[in-house]
Order: C-alpha cells, then sequence, then structure tokens
C-alpha cells in the first residue's frame, strides 16, 4: 500500500522552477531516502507534502487520500521535522511537548511526555529553557514533538543538521528503530549520501527539481563502481587517447577536468593503460562524494 | 479551537515582551499620580484660571474621576503603540522564528491558528484596558478620593455629578476595548505580510500615526474619507462624558448628549476589524510557509 503517492508535482517561484514534475511513491514500512544537493528542491517537495507550500501543479495523497481534501485527517498521522529545529526559546522542553500534546485528538498522557523525552535523551534538561539548548538538544527536541502522537509516517528534513557524531548515531538507529520495530514510514531527506545510504531502504535522487534515478537503495548505490578524476600534463591528448580505447564508455562529460565512471577493481588497470599509452599522469584519485555521483547518474541519463 | 486558544495565550503569558507594556503604563501612570499628589492643588489652580472670576466652585475639583480622565486622555493616545508590540508579532514573529511551520502542520487548519492568535491577542489586549482601568481609575480614586467631575471643554465645562460619573467610565473602557482591538486587528494584518518581528511594529504604529494626522487635518479632501477612518473614532470614548442639559441647563443625570456617534463609531471601528482579520485570514491562507 502507497503511504505516499505523489504525481507530477511542480512548484514555480517567480522564474524558478524549484520542483519540476517530480512523481514518486513511498510504500508502508520503508524508510525513504529523499537524497539532494542543497538547493535540490528537498525541503519545497517535502512542504508541499506537509502543506506548508502550495503546488503549482500536480497530485498529492498520502494514506490514499487527496492532501487538498483531508489535510487535517492527514496531518494527523504525521510527525514531522522540517529544517532546521526552530523551536520557542521562552519554553522548556517539557512545555513545548505538553502544548503539542494538546494539538491532538488523541489524550497523550504525562508518562508519554516523559517518555519522549527520555527517549530522545532530554529527560535531564526537560525543564531549562529552549534558549539554553545546543543546536543538536534542538534537533532531538523537534525530533521528540514530531514523535509524540506516535504518527504512522515521519518526515524528516536533513535530521541531522548540527549533531556531533554520537547524535547523529542515534538519529541513525532510531530511524531504523521506528521502521524495523514500530514499522512506521520514515521519509527521511539528506544532501549527504553516506546518511541515506546507512538508513533508507529506498532512494529518490532529486536535482534541480527532477527526480534523477529512484529504487532500492542496494541497487542505486552500488558500492562496486567509483568516479576517478585524473590530472594530466595534457588532458586533451589523454582524453583522445581514452575515447580511442576500451575506456571510451566510461569517460564523464563535465566542463572542468577527465572523470571517468569504472568499477573500484579496475583502477590498477586504468593506471596501467595511461602509463603504457605514455600519458604523463600528475594524479588519479577515486571521488565518492554525492557531486560525483550525481555526475555518474547525470552521464547515464 | 479552545486547545489552539490556550496554546497562543500561554505562549503570550511565558514572553518576556508581554510584560513591557505593563510595566510602561503602570509607570506613567504611577509618574503622572505621584506628581499630581505633590503638586495638583497647583495644577487644578492652573486649569481653573480663566474661569475663576465668573465661576465658583466647591468641593474637591481634583479627585481620582478627573485624574483618571486626564490619564486617559494621555495615555489612550500611546496605548495602541503597546498593543501593536505584541499584535504585530503575532504572525510574523512565528515566521521569524521558524516555529509557524510547527503550528502549520498540526491538524488545526490555517484560518482556525489566525483566528486562535487574535483572539489570544484580543484577550491580551483587553487585559492590558483592565490593567490600565484598575490603576487609572480605581488607585486614582484610593489615592484622591471621589466627588462630582468637573470637565473644562473647548468652549463650554461639564459637571457630572459624582453618583453619575462611575458608569461613564465603564462605558469608556468598553469603547477603549473596540478602539484598541482595531489597533490589534491592524497589527495582526501588518503581521500576516511579513516574516520578521520589526516591519510590522513599525508598519503598524506609522499607519496609525498617518491615519491619525488625516482625521486631525481639517482640509476639506481628507473631510470625504474621515467618517470612515478608524483613527477617527479611535477616541470617541469622549462622548461618555458630554451630557445632556434641560431647559434650565442643568445636567440630566445618566444622559449622554450624542449616543448615535458612539453607536457609529464602534460601528466603523467592528467593520474594521472585521475587514482586517479576515484580510490576515485569506493572506495566510495563500501564503507559502518558506520561513
Amino acid at each position: 500500500m502507497s503511504v505516499i503517492k505523489v504525481q507530477a508535482l511542480s512548484k514555480t517561484f517567480g522564474a524558478l522552477k524549484a520542483v519540476d514534475q517530480l512523481s514518486f511513491e513511498v510504500e508502508a514500512g520503508q524508510v525513504y531516502g529523499f537524497l539532494g544537493q542543497n538547493g535540490s528542491g528537498k525541503s519545497t517537495t517535502i512542504r508541499m507534502l506537509l502543506s506548508l507550500i502550495h503546488p503549482s501543479e500536480g497530485k498529492i495523497e498520502i494514506f490514499g487520500k487527496s492532501l487538498t481534501d483531508h489535510r487535517s485527517a492527514i496531518l494527523e498521522q504525521i510527525g514531522a521535522v522540517i529544517e532546521r529545529p526552530d523551536l520557542y526559546p521562552y519554553l522548556t522542553a517539557q512545555e513545548h511537548l505538553t502544548l503539542f500534546a494538546k494539538l491532538r485528538k488523541q489524550k497523550i498522557s504525562a508518562a508519554k511526555i516523559e517518555a519522549t523525552l527520555s527517549q530522545v535523551g532530554l529527560l535531564a534538561r526537560a525543564h531549562d529553557k529552549v534558549q539554553t539548548y545546543s543546536l543538536g538538544m534542538k534537533q532531538r527536541l523537534g525530533i521528540g514533538i514530531a514523535l509524540l502522537h506516535d504518527p504512522a509516517l515521519i518526515i524528516l528534513d536533513e535530521p541531522t543538521n548540527g549533531l556531533d557524531p554520537q547524535g547523529i548515531a542515534d538519529i541513525r538507529q532510531l530511524i531504523k528503530s521506528l521502521s524495523k520495530d514500530q514499522g512506521k514510514t520514515v521519509l527521511v531527506s539528506s544532501h549527504l549520501l553516506s546518511e541515506i545510504e546507512q538508513i533508507a531502504t529506498h532512494i529518490l535522487i532529486i536535482h534541480q527539481g527532477k527526480k534523477m534515478a529512484e529504487g532500492p537503495t542496494s541497487s542505486l548505490l552500488d558500492p562496486n563502481k567509483t568516479i576517478v578524476q585524473i590530472k594530466t600534463l595534457d588532458d586533451q591528448d589523454a582524453k583522445q587517447k581514452l575515447m580511442d580505447s576500451a575506456y571510451r564508455a566510461n569517460i564523464l562529460e563535465r566542463s572542468e577536468g577527465l572523470y571517468l565512471s569504472i568499477p573500484k577493481l579496475d583502477i590498477p588497470g586504468l593506471n596501467t593503460f595511461l602509463v603504457a599509452s605514455n600519458i604523463a599522469l600528475l594524479s588519479l584519485e577515486s571521488k565518492n562524494s554525492l557531486e560525483d555521483y550525481f555526475l555518474q547518474l547525470t552521464s547515464t541519463y | 479551537m479552545w486547545p489552539i486558544i490556550q496554546i497562543e495565550l500561554f505562549k503570550i503569558y511565558k514572553r518576556p515582551r508581554t510584560y513591557i507594556a505593563f510595566g510602561a503604563i503602570a509607570a506613567l501612570i504611577l509618574v503622572i499620580q505621584m506628581g499630581l499628589k505633590i503638586d495638583g492643588e497647583a495644577y487644578a489652580a492652573f486649569l481653573m484660571k480663566d474661569i475663576n472670576d465668573t465661576l465658583t466652585v466647591d468641593g474637591k475639583v481634583l479627585n481620582g474621576y478627573l485624574i483618571c480622565y486626564i490619564l486617559l486622555q494621555l495615555l489612550l493616545v500611546h496605548v495602541p503603540l503597546l498593543v501593536a508590540l505584541i499584535a504585530a508579532d503575532m504572525l510574523s514573529g512565528e515566521a521569524n522564528l521558524g516555529t509557524l511551520r510547527l503550528l502549520f502542520t498540526t491538524p488545526y487548519s490555517r484560518t482556525q491558528w489566525v483566528l486562535a492568535k487574535f483572539v489570544a491577542a484580543s484577550l491580551y489586549t483587553i487585559l492590558l484596558l483592565i490593567w490600565l482601568a484598575f490603576l487609572a481609575l480605581f488607585l486614582s480614586m484610593w489615592i484622591f478620593g471621589t466627588d462630582d467631575l468637573f470637565l473644562m471643554k473647548s468652549n463650554y465645562v461639564v459637571l457630572i455629578q459624582e453618583q453619575d460619573v462611575f458608569w461613564r467610565y465603564l462605558g469608556a473602557f468598553v469603547f477603549a476595548s473596540f478602539s484598541l482591538l482595531t489597533v490589534a486587528a491592524l497589527g495582526f494584518l501588518m503581521s500576516s505580510l511579513a516574516n520578521n518581528s520589526i516591519g510590522p511594529i513599525v508598519a503598524t504604529i506609522s499607519a496609525i500615526v498617518f491615519f491619525t494626522i488625516l482625521s486631525t487635518l481639517n482640509i476639506p479632501l481628507f473631510n470625504v474619507v474621515k467618517p470612515y477612518l478608524f483613527t477617527t473614532h479611535m477616541n470617541n470614548w469622549k462622548e461618555f462624558f458630554d451630557i445632556q442639559v434641560n431647559e434650565s441647563n442643568d445636567a440630566i443625570t445618566g444622559s449622554i448628549l450624542n449616543v448615535a456617534k458612539i453607536k457609529n463609531s464602534i460601528l466603523v471601528l467592528t467593520v474594521h476589524i472585521g475587514l482586517f482579520v479576515g484580510a490576515s485570514i485569506w493572506i495566510m491562507k495563500k501564503k507559502d510557509i518558506l520561513s
């Protein structure tokens, strides 16, 4: 069953098309990773899913219902953290959770509030004002508010922003647990490939508002492949020689530099080829950044 | 909608800024009361200097009722600025903090949130007015005692008997609540247009100053629009203190000279409140929450 179904969703701000004909489906129980660089349209899409931004075109269905027609009933079952953990600086964590508990139809007990504070590691600071919290603590409180009413769908936009390594590991563990142990559906966005790779069962890659790729994590992120950047004394000559070789299909088009997408195990062979072809090699570097992954994707599309 | 009104009231209660207006009103009133207590007789003599030759006034001119009238004349011009501090920040302050998205992703609609925020801002405004009434009226009555109210208008004097004064103040405070709620609604409208705290507060105060000038200037071009400006009507609480007289020029106890003027002003102010709040709802419903 599709928990989220998005069809041909677009959003235009003046001349800028922030989201362009985006379609995807999230099934129940999935941890759906929404991956893209800053400004790629992730947050705009998430805000449309939460009815914060009005779409220019397209349809959104959540829990099988139109978001436009059943907004209130849908939002009752969603918990969300959107970008920064913005909270009321003059209220405490306890007061935040108590206030947001009042907004839900089901009664949320004081014990549940305490359990949530404990779950996000804020029990000891529950009565301190948020203005005294670190960014990581605010992020954890934001997640606490999102989880308080036991929602079926959890939407987390860049949830590990500002967290220390232990905090990131805790959130990662929490997301996995929400899916595995509690059967929740989680949509999580990030610009960090490594983050998404570790938690998501499915991934959608978005770039300049358009869907670049979508599918199970295991098939999208092939750990055996890498992007190699080659620096030589004469890149034009090197490129020509590579074009005339079996590596032709691996060359990636880019305005600057010489890049190839090849299996990791082929790197020694490439090195041997470059030396044997009398190419004056300065460096040969394996790249694994998201940007390079995008490059690989765009070259195949 | 009660839970979200409660939440909004709780947030107002917890915000340090809330208490600035209460503190400012208390400080102003106490300073004026202290000044009049110490040097009030000289002030009263100054007020009466033009009529002392033709009129003899028995009793205590400088009593709690007159002090309250003086205070209201001074303060009801400035209290709107204090109301704007809170009302003009209700929506834009949340947008600036980034918390508007927390509220708008709850099951309550944007219309419900805007209305809840306006109700909370209105309750705050009324509490401020009650505080003002407590200090300006009750405290003045306690410090200065009570007697007949003697008012000097531009070309006539009004003498209202002691037992006929108190209810007029109640009426004046109820009227003032409409004036201040209009300011709160205007601040709300400005707040719906911005994503920062300062802009709407300045814009609200500027709009009040601008329209007050238009209402005050006696230029034929502006006279056409004056009856429709909220600033023309905001100070009409004073109408409660103009009294009808009989054929022998004696004041008629319990009467108001121009009841129709008060009713008309309340109607104009109510229409403004409705328009400002309605426009705020419309704007917030259309708005993309990008903050």
